[in-house]
């Protein structure tokens, strides 16, 4: 009995590992091509063993203007997501303290609608207005995807937090804008944190809605990176140097934060 | 008397804002794109939209490679939807339990799922690329035949697929670990007592008590499947051939490389509906469930 529970628990650790090998593959299969040129990459016996090379990493800089897309990403990113705070902090703090569920539904459907139902009008309006290729159609659009998110995973944080503190400041004669500015702000840190993150790496990964929106100078790392296929043939180094400066910036978040995005993804499956 | 005024109204004061925002960028398009589905327009300054009635509707109804796009829309969703299940349990029942470096398992897990779509297509267009791909070299090592993959009209949806299960399988094995970890552990005590084999107690006790879980997981992937476009345009923009043109992406280009705004809208239209539709239909199947039991 002992010994077939020690062989069971071989066998878990085994496959654990294999899991975990194959989920983790693609990313290592990237870095590894980014340090290769194209005929370390063609050739089969170079597979873990080779010299590498920084010169796809100089490349995509220096040919590609890649500065220019990281600062337009980060532009829009941040952009969208305080945006989405100023507007998402206090609708979710009165959905869950006034119990407006039906609000809280009407913003969920954006969940749900492909988002390429907006992209005609979108376009359209955009374009009228004179504001494709500008930072503010991107930033506006990513902010339907920010929002609801941002809304969704503060519900579930404020209706968590007791009442009392509340009831507290409002006995010390604070208003009630008072008692959300400086008691319920101060105490949501971790709720911010994780919303935020997630808002930010939804922007930043965003390629539908800045493909139409966006123009030459406002092009996010995600269309530039799509757009080395077409510069005639396939540059595997670069693309794959190019694939991880562009993930980069999200693992590492997802890392460091790695708590914080597992509560807000459950958070936002729960209430879906 | 002012803050009292504010305080009162504080909760439309508050919602307004987000609400007029997503009524401005959400229903006010959605609604202009149900109108222009029953006009023909192409964008163009010197022809104004042109009133069709249901045109573009019966034109699209007739259209194969509309019929195309949603055999290929719920061949994709279905086998992805399967297997992400089936393996996200299967995952979760592993993870399930105690064992050293667990955090930087589950924390390795959450990579595929924050990773750039756009990005992760292009990486794995290298791994299926035919001639130098790794797909192809382990195959050869292994002592099979080498496919073609995403180069290949009958595989690039099976293709597609496995890059899918790979980004999102992890999110529906983290909700089932949430979800086991809720499970009460008095049915397990009675089920030794009983002495029933590890398998049974999957079938007849976890199983069961983790329907719920699995079906809000399979709900918010079913959701997001059907709208998968970031990988599928990355890798194969909708071929070879429209072999893996999906709704999405026939809209994408009807709208966006045709400029056939009222066909392209009519199609949308009909998208829209269906998600809506299968989600409704999932929150019932719920409903339903959670009342049964």
């Amino acid at each position: 009995m002992k010994k077939n529970k020690r062989h069971l628990n071989l066998l878990y650790s085994l496959l654990t590992f294999v899991v975990i090998l194959l989920f983790s593959f693609p990313f290592l299969w990237m870095l590894l091509a980014s340090f290769k040129t194209q005929a370390q990459i063609m050739s089969t016996k170079q597979f873990f063993i080779f010299t590498p090379t920084g010169k796809n990493y100089t490349s995509v800089f220096q040919q590609y203007e890649f500065l220019r897309f990281i600062v337009n990403s980060f532009i829009v990113a941040v952009g969208s997501t305080v945006g989405s705070l100023i507007l998402g902090l206090p609708a979710a703090y009165a959905i869950a303290r006034y119990r407006l569920q039906g609000l809280g539904l009407v913003i969920l459907v954006a969940r749900i609608v492909p988002g390429i139902t907006f992209l005609i009008p979108w376009f359209i309006i955009f374009s009228g207005l004179g504001l494709i290729d500008t930072y503010a159609a991107l930033i506006l659009s990513h902010m339907l995807v920010g929002l609801p998110f941002i809304i969704w995973v503060m519900i579930s944080f404020f209706e968590g937090l007791p009442h009392e503190i509340e009831e507290a400041g409002l006995i010390d004669g604070c208003t009630r804008t008072q008692v959300f500015l400086r008691i319920i702000m101060p105490i949501s840190g971790p709720g911010v944190i994780t919303s935020s993150l997630l808002s930010f790496i939804f922007s930043w990964n965003n390629f539908m809605f800045s493909i139409i929106l966006a123009g030459d100078k406002t092009k996010t790392l995600p269309i530039a990176v799509f757009n080395f296929l077409s510069y005639s043939e396939i540059n595997w180094g670069a693309l794959m140097a190019a694939a991880c400066i562009i993930t980069l910036p999200v693992l590492i978040i997802a890392l460091l934060a790695q708590r914080y995005i597992v509560s807000g993804l459950a958070a936002g499956a729960v209430k879906g | 008397m002012a803050t009292n005024w504010f305080d009162r109204n504080l909760k439309w004061i508050y919602t307004l804002p987000a609400v007029l925002f997503v009524l401005l960028m959400m229903v006010f398009p959605i609604v202009y794109t149900v109108r222009i589905s029953f006009f023909e327009w192409s964008m163009s300054a010197t022809t104004p939209p042109k009133w069709v009635g249901l045109a573009n509707y019966i034109a699209l109804l007739k259209d194969a490679r509309f019929w195309h796009a949603v055999n290929a829309t719920f061949y994709f969703t279905v086998l992805a939807l399967v297997l992400e299940t089936v393996l996200g349990v299967a995952i979760a029942m592993l993870l399930y339990r105690e064992f050293r470096g667990k955090n930087i398992v589950k924390t390795l897990f959450l990579l595929p799922m924050v990773a750039t779509p756009v990005a992760m297509g292009l990486v794995w267009l290298l791994i299926y690329e035919p001639s130098i791909g790794v797909a192809n070299m382990m195959l050869k090592s292994l002592g099979f035949k080498p496919l073609l993959w995403l180069a290949s009209q009958s595989q690039v949806i099976p293709s597609l697929v496995i890059v899918d299960v790979w980004e999102w399988t992890p999110m529906i094995a983290l909700i089932v670990m949430a979800g086991l970890s809720t499970l009460p552990s008095d049915p397990y005590e009675a089920a030794d007592v009983d002495g029933a084999t590890l398998w049974q107690k999957f079938t007849h006790i976890t199983l069961p008590l983790l329907r719920p879980t699995i079906i809000v997981a399979v709900m918010l992937r079913l959701i997001d499947v059907l709208k998968t476009f970031d990988i599928i345009y990355s890798t194969t923009q909708g071929g070879p051939n429209l072999a893996s043109e999906t709704l999405n992406l026939y809209g994408y280009v009807l709208g966006f490389q045709y400029f056939k705004l009222g066909m392209a809208s009519a199609l949308l239209v009909l998208f829209f509906i269906l998600v809506m539709g299968l989600t409704l239909a999932l929150i019932f199947v719920r409903k339903r469930l959670e009342a049964s039991m």
